[in-house]
């Protein structure tokens, strides 16, 4: 079959983007042509202001290289200007005479700078700050001359007048508006970014109107303004703004308005010909940061590729500034008005400014100076809408007022050094992820992830990460939205697959996949999991639940260690045991020469190093119920003594301890959940850090939830306070069947709390009363005629071949 | 000389699974893909050396158990941006009988 004719106009970011989310989903489509005006291939044009400031070169920033586009087949004409396109014919005319025709044709012409229309405007040394030609400009220019001028307080303006004093010249900033950055900033912090930019040696002229530039002999020499007063000027950059680049589609009679208008699937009037990035206008609006770019790429390849999916709908922006030493983050309406709250914290000394907006109990608007750690969270909770009334007496301390574990309680990514360790568990430093970040074009956490490993095992330090990549990137980094798609496999996230599964009643993975539109034959490592938990936990006794879709942990009921040995951890219900089980256990211990027995955080007996083979012959001899140690399901019900024996004790918490695990014993969960009964507010068996802890006080149970002892410490908050055990048992039943039922996989009880908030888990428990019981009622049905693992493999021992090695 | 070796028949081995082979070449791992193609790799991750056997196969890869390398069951390379390969074997099933090539 012929191939169709892709031809895309513009060779920058939003372009290419597309043409690599277009080759990710249908590679064999199109036969593609790229025209671009500018000599380069396409590089990243939000780290020029590094390029600038001496801190990056020209080929750290190139995206894609020449042998990128061969590799892909793409052609590709660089210098070339497109100055006609014919759409009758479907031809595309560039200045040298060379032509294109094309199926469909892309649109990505990005912007340009808003030269004013002032006298003298034409004069030489007078540019804007687009391209690499500009840089070029700007630096061969410092080599020569002493007096910068730049027109505009603005992001843009700011980084180039940074850039120029870096490279030695004397920078003049000139400003209409009465502080900088008015997009961004409220008075305030605009006034304190002024302060420390005038440290760094930068000078100031605001509420300036500039009349025209003052030539001699062809090159500028001075600026004017209305006010009379004139200064030297060898360099004039204008950051005043950018325009959309329509002219070329205007001309060839596309609709135009102050950008080329798109619909949601970034198409033009001319159905043959799409649009993105800087130069369309899509619901009236026009955007200059990469992070709506890339989304209008998503959506725009999904198209180009027939699938007919996917809408843009326009986007939140947020903003930083890529000044080195300077912490700034803005977004959404941060000026307020008459319906709007304000929460305030301003330091002046020490250099720290934040304000968040709220209206109607969400935050609609953020400015953060000097500390903006916690900017991509804000910034997330204001894409979201989260109601905040929950958090809001500590949401002005951030995210992290409890420390995270494994990088030296370190959570302000610009207080780092490069040598400073970001991820404890991959050896990471924040020096290999900004150069990742900045010579790889890595945009997305995800991105980092991969590339680095940095945030990718036990994930405690990606908020520092996170930091690091938008401190890096500045306006081009957009946080991952809170309802992501599972995996690469499918768009769906999780919430829709959960719901598809009820919905469809799907009971098998092969079946699901095919009826939600996977997009591989068998998934991946990724989401055979979590669909098979979502199956099993939507159908308990009427799904499959396939043991090839499971890590292989829960697949040999044994937690696998580094030396492909396994780890064997019996069940000891409520951390109690008897001399009989030690016996047992000190016996299989010598039989099989375990190389070492040790206690657990959670009350058990531990045997490390077992062979995979010997997995079975041990179980049987132990003849003790698994554990489930290895699992995402019931761990443990960690107890202390309790009223028995302890002279403080108020409750049995032994034996609740003990009932309770048996209550739920073989519940499998979307992470491992445990449990903890403490006898008395002592609290000895360390309630407040666990999934569900329960305290026994005199006149009856209190009852935690959402506790977390690992990676980050979560204190368990407060659920309820009941009389009896048995009421415990259903109470906390009801809550871990909710959490079966509706978080996501791999998320604790503490992460699903937080995003459908403690008030929503409170009134499905406690003010709901028939719905508490319908839960609990489900969650016993779901455990109804569980068997042991491992006395069902020791047993069946044929019919477990996954234990045994064969030999040639 | 290399040689064929009977190992198997096809049946025991799971679909997206594998099983472990004990040679003098070491621990071989035989998987078996959805559509039941076989394929055998060494039994050690590029990386740590983890188990390969016992990862989750899926597509014509498989997931390191220890830390998640995706190995390609065809050519033994680890997935970009992971670097590193894994020794392959040829193999092959001939009347639903698996035979591994030593």
């Amino acid at each position: 079959m012929q191939k169709m004719k892709l031809v895309v106009i513009g060779n920058g970011m939003a372009g290419m983007r597309t043409v690599e989310e277009l080759l990710k989903i249908a590679p064999d489509l199109y036969d593609i042509t790229v025209f671009g005006d500018e000599p380069h291939p396409n590089y990243n044009r939000i780290m020029l202001s590094p390029v600038l400031a001496g801190e990056q070169t020209i080929s750290d920033i190139i995206l894609n290289s020449r042998e990128w586009y061969a590799e892909n087949n793409i052609t590709l004409h660089v210098g070339k200007r497109i100055n006609k396109i014919d759409r009758m014919r479907r031809i595309a005319y560039a200045e040298d005479g060379s032509e294109a025709e094309y199926d469909r044709l892309l649109l990505a012409t990005g912007s340009k700078p808003f030269m004013l229309p002032i006298p003298g405007g034409d004069l030489q040394g007078v540019i804007g700050f687009r391209d690499i030609k500009d840089v070029d400009t700007m630096i061969d220019t410092a080599k020569q001359f002493k007096h910068a001028v730049v027109i505009g307080g603005g992001l843009l303006g700011l980084e180039a007048a940074n850039g120029l004093k870096i490279q030695g010249m004397d920078v003049t900033v000139v400003h209409r508006n009465e502080w900088l950055l008015e997009r961004q900033l409220d008075r305030t912090a605009g006034k304190m970014l002024q302060k420390s930019l005038e440290a760094k040696g930068l000078t100031f002229l605001l509420q300036k109107d500039t009349e025209q530039l003052i030539g001699k002999d062809g090159r500028v020499a001075a600026v004017r303004f209305k006010d009379g007063q004139q200064i030297q000027a060898d360099l004039v950059v204008m950051a005043v703004g950018i325009r959309p680049n329509y002219a070329l589609a205007e001309s060839a009679g596309i609709y135009c308005n102050r950008g080329i208008v798109v619909n949601d699937t970034m198409q033009t009037y001319d159905p043959r010909v799409y649009a993105v990035g800087e130069c369309v206008a899509h619901r009236g609006i026009s955007y200059g940061l990469v992070a709506p770019l890339f989304e209008m790429a998503k959506v725009c390849a999904t198209h180009l590729a027939n699938f007919g999916i996917g809408r843009y709908v326009g986007s939140v922006t947020s903003t930083k500034l890529k000044v080195t030493g300077i912490d700034l983050f803005s977004a959404g309406d941060f000026s307020g008005g008459e319906d709007t709250e304000e929460i305030v914290l301003h330091d002046a000394v020490g250099g720290v400014y934040k304000k968040l907006i709220i209206k109607d109990d969400k935050i609609i608007g953020s400015v953060l100076y000097g500390d903006t750690t916690d900017g991509s969270w804000y910034f997330q909770l204001l894409r979201d809408k989260k109601p905040i009334h929950e958090i809001r007496d500590h949401l002005m301390f951030g995210q992290d007022s409890l420390g995270n574990t494994g990088h030296q309680g370190q959570d302000k990514a610009s207080a780092m050094t490069d040598e400073m360790e970001v991820c404890g568990c991959n050896g990471v430093c924040k020096g290999t992820i900004v150069k990742a970040v900045k010579e790889k074009g890595l945009f997305t956490i995800d991105d980092v992830k991969k590339q680095t490993k940095a945030g990718s095992s036990c994930g405690s330090c990606v908020g520092l990460v996170e930091q690091i990549l938008a401190s890096t990137l500045g306006g081009g980094y957009a946080p991952p939205s809170t309802s992501k798609a599972v995996c690469g496999c499918t768009d769906m996230s999780h919430e829709t697959v959960r719901q598809e599964i009820r919905t469809h009643k799907y009971l098998n993975i092969p079946d699901a996949m095919r009826g939600m539109g996977w997009r591989t034959p068998n998934g991946c490592a990724t989401c055979r999991p979590a669909l098979n938990y979502y199956l099993i936990s939507t159908w308990p006794h009427e799904a499959v639940d396939d043991p090839q879709s499971r890590f292989i942990n829960e697949r040999v009921h044994a937690n696998i260690q580094k030396d492909g040995t396994y780890s064997v951890i019996p069940r000891m219900y409520g951390g109690v045991t008897s001399p009989d089980q030690l016996r047992k256990i000190a016996d299989v211990a010598d039989k099989y020469a375990v190389p070492m027995v040790k206690v657990t955080g959670g009350q058990r007996i531990d045997l490390l190093g077992i062979s995979r083979e010997n997995l079975p012959k041990v179980w049987a001899d132990l003849d003790m119920p698994s554990g489930y140690a290895y699992g995402k399901s019931i761990r443990t019900v960690k107890t202390c003594v309790g009223s028995e024996f302890c002279r403080f004790g108020t409750q049995n918490s032994t034996q609740l301890g003990i009932d309770i695990e048996k209550a739920f014993d073989h519940m499998w969960a979307p992470h491992k959940v445990k449990f903890a009964v403490s006898g008395c507010p002592r609290n000895c068996a360390e309630s407040g850090i666990k999934d569900v802890g329960i305290i026994g006080v005199d006149s009856g149970w209190e009852i935690y939830v959402g506790g977390n002892g690992g990676i980050k410490t979560e204190v368990a908050q407060f659920l309820c306070k009941v009389k009896t055990a048995e009421e415990v048992i259903e109470y906390s039943g009801a809550f871990i069947q909710i959490y079966r039922e509706e978080a996501r996989y791999l998320d604790r009880t503490v992460h699903w709390i937080e995003r459908v908030g403690l008030d929503s888990v409170k009134q499905r428990i406690l003010e709901d009363a028939e719905g508490r019981k319908a839960a609990f009622e489900r969650l016993l049905y779901a455990l109804q005629g569980a068997v042991d693992p491992w006395a069902e493999r020791a047993q069946k021992r044929d019919t477990h071949k996954e234990f045994d090695t064969i030999t040639v | 000389m290399n040689h064929w070796i009977k190992i198997t028949p096809l049946a025991d081995i799971p679909r997206l699974g594998s099983r472990v082979i004990n040679s003098a070449k070491g621990e071989i791992a035989v998987f078996r893909t959805e559509d039941d193609q076989v394929f055998a790799l060494h039994n050690k991750c590029p990386h740590k050396g983890g188990p390969l056997s016992q990862g989750i196969v899926y597509g014509d890869k498989v997931a390191c158990p220890l830390h998640n390398w995706k190995i390609s069951l065809v050519s033994g390379d680890a997935e970009e941006p992971d670097e590193g390969h894994t020794a392959c074997f040829a193999v092959k099933v001939e009347d639903d009988m698996v035979y591994l090539e030593l």
